[in-house]
């Protein structure tokens, strides 16, 4: 250890806050990109897995209309 | 070789292969960082000049160097997409461009803050300050170019001419503390000698800059699969393994 007590590695002899501001920006930063990474693959698969589903709703519905060819005399 | 070469640039093996990567980079990469720094932190002896406000090297070196490694492979890949018009080559480029210019930040604000105990400022015009200012500007015109053109092809084709382009600033990054008289300190690795630190503290440090890649790793294998699923929604692949994936 190259501090003799815990209130000395926190002080770093005055150099404290510039030390800690940087490693405290430094994993702020590092965990907000890694979150906001892994939230916006959540975020996509979530989106298509909707996309499908909604397609695939629309595919087995049963039509709504249907078109009947209407043969008109040739008279 | 050929093979390879398709299979690599195949976006369905790339994911499958991220995959099982992705666990080990991560927990590898987070443990020799945390083993850097915190030996960086509290057993590293102080420094006999700069005091503990040198401890910054810790993550300060670690973030620099890879902020030029990321342009360096973004240039890389870029070339690729030029050449052999690799889709897979955009799609890291795209992906890492913002990890990049955190990181590039990174260098620069944890620069600023040793430097003032150190130098008695926070910021100088100074050539390694300024060139490594540029290139967090070239990362930032390649996340707006990239978001701009929203033709998948042109998009890529102008996104790897910029990225190529910038890649001079990276010698001037690089050279700026030699060719210049200076306020920042030389390089502290460098390959042809051995360090000018004892392993007590290059030890450390070399242990933070290997962990900070393998997050780099994973952070990109992640990224790469986003954008990767973003472009293929349509195909077979990519249903059948959102389906697979369950609820």
């Amino acid at each position: 250890m190259a501090f003799d007590s815990f209130g000395a590695f926190i002080a770093m002899e005055g150099h404290g806050p510039y030390v800690w501001s940087c490693y405290f920006v430094f994993f702020v930063l590092m965990g907000a990109i890694a979150f906001w990474s892994l939230r916006q693959r959540r975020f996509v698969i979530a989106q298509q897995r909707r996309r499908m589903n909604s397609t695939q709703v629309r595919n087995t519905s049963p039509a709504g209309a249907s078109f009947t060819r209407i043969e008109p005399s040739q008279d | 070789m050929w093979q390879i070469f398709h299979k690599l640039g195949s976006p369905k093996w790339f994911f499958g292969i991220a995959a099982t990567l992705m666990p080990w980079l991560l927990w590898v990469g987070v443990a020799m960082l945390a083993a850097g720094i915190g030996w960086g932190l509290a057993f590293a002896p102080q420094d006999y000049l700069q005091g503990n406000s040198y401890r910054i090297i810790f993550i300060h070196v670690p973030a620099a160097f890879l902020a030029q490694s990321v342009y360096i492979m973004m240039a890389v890949a870029g070339l690729v997409t030029l050449v052999w018009r690799m889709k897979l080559a955009d799609v890291f480029v795209k992906a890492v461009a913002p990890v990049g210019a955190i990181l590039t930040f990174l260098a620069l604000f944890t620069g600023a803050v040793w430097g003032k105990p150190t130098w008695g400022t926070w910021w100088i015009w100074d050539a390694r300050l300024t060139s490594m200012l540029i290139l967090l500007f070239l990362y930032f015109g390649v996340i707006a170019l990239g978001a701009a053109i929203s033709d998948e092809k042109s998009s890529a084709r102008a996104v790897a001419v910029l990225v190529l382009v910038g890649v001079v600033n990276i010698p001037i990054i690089k050279y700026s503390v030699e060719w210049w008289n200076t306020l920042h300190q030389p390089a502290t690795f460098k390959l042809t000698e051995k360090p000018s630190m004892p392993p007590e503290m290059w030890v450390p440090l070399l242990l933070s800059v290997l962990g900070l890649y393998l997050v780099f790793g994973w952070l990109a294998c992640l990224r790469m699969q986003t954008e990767i699923l973003l472009r293929e929604g349509r195909t077979r692949w990519v249903k059948e393994l959102i389906q697979a994936r369950g609820s």
